[in-house]
């Protein structure tokens, strides 16, 4: 008797325990989500679809081995249009409506800035791309920056540019320098004006031009009147282009051009100017020379060449894309070694740790920026026109600097 | 230091860019200038005639000029279907000062976002024979890849001028926005008149955007850059005055290239726009407008 009675609250008590294991199964395993902002469409967003690109590759990656403490990772992000007003209200959404349990930043020093504060507020660690000296003005010890630029990062972006100048026979003495009016830009020829300054060079042109100038001609013709040594140059793709054509149409006779110049990283861009990149030094992170070949680059490439194949992004993604794929391998490792989402011990698990990733092994200094620069100065060599598979094999655009990853020496002057 | 080779190189190449922002400006100048209407959309069509000519140069080799010539045809007939919308759905229930500037800024997003979904968000650039090579007379520098645009432009403005002025249907257009009530007096049908003038106000932007990739890279959203600048032009020339329209776009042309190569490139919009507003305070109604 006592037993049938027993028998129906085991069963009850059996129910609720199925019930408790059942709803708590899916709340331990309930996805983890990294948010961010991303430039997907405006001026930046041919770089920011390539990284989303090899971002996807990255939770498929980690996804495959199990996700991140047990939970699969997925994403939440929106489009910020290249508009940094947009910015902060998407971070906002994302912390406080969406409930993201990471953040990362989108790409470019413009997109990252203005989402500093509501991050620091929340005291979370922040994992961004290709930002240019972004924490010199906030001073947050949980930033971490996966562009190469170095501890210093407006003064180490050119220092490859003036070592290489200094050391030629005999040493250039004057310099024009040149920014599109942006960010990036200007900071990035902040830097060289200082190297310039600290090594006494002669300072004949120092200009600004407004962001997105339909033709540069004009300046371009200025700035040979001036005949500079040395063109420093910091600018976006459009304004690149134009300079590099209007460079050759009136044909300037510096000895080093180039320096910051983003858009000449792109295989479509690269593959109009042709034999017009010849001689220039610019910046860059990844090129196929065997001096860069780190342990799972090229499968990574392998990946994002096939993902990019109709997007209508850079087919080959040397630039940004490792970048973007090892900056969620730190995020992730740092993650699983913690074994927590504690923002305070993955910021201080980052701090201390050497990581190993595909764009080689990472370590940060103090204010967030790579320990050691590894911004590349890059000279084109031998490009022929109208051929975009050369940019894909090594030989057309070699390493001048740093010295640890060299893989040729510098021509100069640049244009004979 | 201000050098005549400096000198004269600066006039030239402002001449130039002046004539390249004619051709932008110029479609603009016909639907605001002359039918009132605030497409603010314009420059993204102009995107859309860069997309076609990358399209036939990149798979057939065609010069893009020529594409661009050959499209206007099927730009016109945008344009006209374009007007159908907008005055069944705005015009003729007088909503077409508001509703139909959201119109505009509307098409001009999802034709952005088609351009994205379409071909992507990588620039894109043309290749032709005298891209990179420049015309060298004296100390004169005239690369042929401003050059090209500059003439095309001339020659695509001379042509809507002498059939403004030269055709009944051209002085109709210029009519419809002083007194369409006379105009209907007259005979001629406002609607069609409006329908046929920004039919060929949208076919400049095939050809436009074909001198625009000559020019610089392009992907779909580069066409905001320009509204600001092609509204100030058609405001400075006069509203309603295509030649007026040309000479605003080549003072501000000259006057942008001056103060690149002699002041600060950074300036130049600021003195563009300065130029706007002194004029504006001296002639309210632009350099060619009527009072």
């Amino acid at each position: 008797m006592i037993k049938k009675v027993m028998s129906p609250l085991r069963i009850i008590a059996i129910l609720a325990m199925v019930a408790v294991v059942a709803f708590a199964v899916p709340a331990q395993s309930k996805n983890l989500k990294i948010g961010f902002s991303m430039a997907l469409t405006g001026p930046l967003a041919g770089a920011g679809k390539a990284a989303l690109i090899a971002m996807q590759i990255w939770k498929d990656d980690i996804n495959k081995k199990g996700g991140l403490l047990g939970r699969k990772v997925d994403f939440v992000f929106y489009d910020d249009a290249t508009s940094p007003s947009k910015v902060p209200g998407i971070y906002s959404k994302l912390l406080n409506v969406d409930k993201v349990d990471l953040v990362v930043s989108s790409y470019g020093t413009n997109e990252i800035s203005p989402a500093m504060p509501i991050i620091m507020r929340k005291g979370l660690v922040f994992m961004s791309l290709f930002g240019l000296a972004v924490n010199d003005k906030f001073n947050y010890d949980r930033y971490f920056q996966i562009m190469p630029a170095g501890p210093i990062p407006k003064d180490d972006w050119s220092r490859g540019f003036f070592n290489l100048a200094m050391a030629q026979s005999p040493k250039p003495k004057s310099i024009a320098l040149l920014a599109e009016d942006a960010d990036f830009a200007l900071s990035a020829v902040a830097g060289a004006r200082r190297h310039a300054k600290r090594l006494g060079m002669k300072i004949v042109y120092d200009k600004t031009f407004p962001f997105g100038s339909p033709d540069v001609t004009s300046v371009m013709r200025a700035i040979k009147a001036a005949n500079a040594d040395l063109v420093y140059v910091g600018s976006y793709p459009g304004g690149s282009v134009g300079l590099v054509k209007a460079a050759n149409e009136l044909g300037l006779k510096a000895k080093m051009f180039g320096g910051g110049m983003v858009g000449l990283q792109f295989a479509g861009i690269q593959k109009n100017l042709g034999p017009m990149l010849n001689g220039i030094v610019n910046y860059d992170f990844w090129v196929p020379e065997p001096t860069l070949n780190f342990p799972g680059v090229k499968e990574f490439l392998k990946k994002y060449q096939a993902g990019a194949k109709g997007k209508g992004v850079d087919p080959f993604g040397h630039y940004l894309p490792p970048y973007a794929y090892a900056y969620l391998q730190v995020l992730g490792d740092a993650v699983t070694a913690v074994g927590s989402l504690d923002q305070k011990k993955i910021a201080a698990y980052i701090h201390k740790t050497t990581f190993t990733t595909v764009v080689g092994p990472v370590k940060f200094a103090k204010n967030g920026e790579w320990a050691k620069t590894r911004t590349l100065q890059v000279q084109f060599r031998d490009v022929k026109a109208n051929n975009i598979g050369q940019f894909n094999k090594p030989g057309k655009r070699i390493v001048l600097y740093p010295s640890s990853v060299k893989s040729g020496s510098i021509k100069y002057p640049y244009k004979q | 230091m201000i050098t005549l080779e400096l000198f004269l190189n600066a006039v030239v190449a402002g001449l130039m860019l002046g004539g390249f922002y004619a051709a932008v400006a110029l479609g603009l100048s016909i639907t605001f200038g002359q039918l009132d209407i605030v497409n603010i959309a314009h420059p993204t069509f102009v995107i859309l005639g860069s997309f076609v000519a990358y399209i036939l140069n990149q798979n057939f080799g065609i010069d893009p000029v020529l594409i661009g010539v050959v499209f206007m045809p099927v730009f016109y007939l945008i344009g006209t279907t374009l007007y159908r919308v907008y005055y069944v759905s705005f015009e003729r229930t007088g909503q077409e000062s508001l509703s139909g500037l959201a119109f505009f800024f509307g098409l001009m997003f999802i034709i952005e976002v088609v351009l994205i979904l379409t071909f992507g968000v990588d620039y894109r650039l043309v290749n032709a024979a005298y891209i990179g090579k420049t015309l060298h007379i004296g100390f004169l520098d005239m690369p042929f890849r401003m050059l090209v645009p500059a003439i095309a432009a001339t020659i695509m403005t001379g042509a809507v001028v002498l059939y403004m002025t030269k055709t009944f249907m051209g002085k109709a257009i210029m009519a419809v926005s002083q007194d369409r009530l006379a105009l209907q007096l007259m005979g001629a049908d406002p609607i069609k008149v409006k329908r046929i003038a920004l039919g060929i106000a949208i076919a400049t932007a095939s050809l436009a955007g074909a001198l625009l990739i000559i020019i610089q890279p392009v992907e779909p959203s580069v066409g905001r850059l320009y509204i600001g600048r092609i509204f100030a032009i058609v405001v400075l020339g006069g509203m309603g005055s295509i030649s007026g329209t040309f000479v605003a776009a080549i003072l501000i042309g000259v006057v942008e290239s001056f103060i690149a190569t002699f002041y600060g490139p950074s300036w130049a919009p600021a003195v563009g726009f300065g130029i706007l507003l002194l004029t504006l305070a001296i002639r309210p109604q632009g350099i060619f407008g009527r009072a």
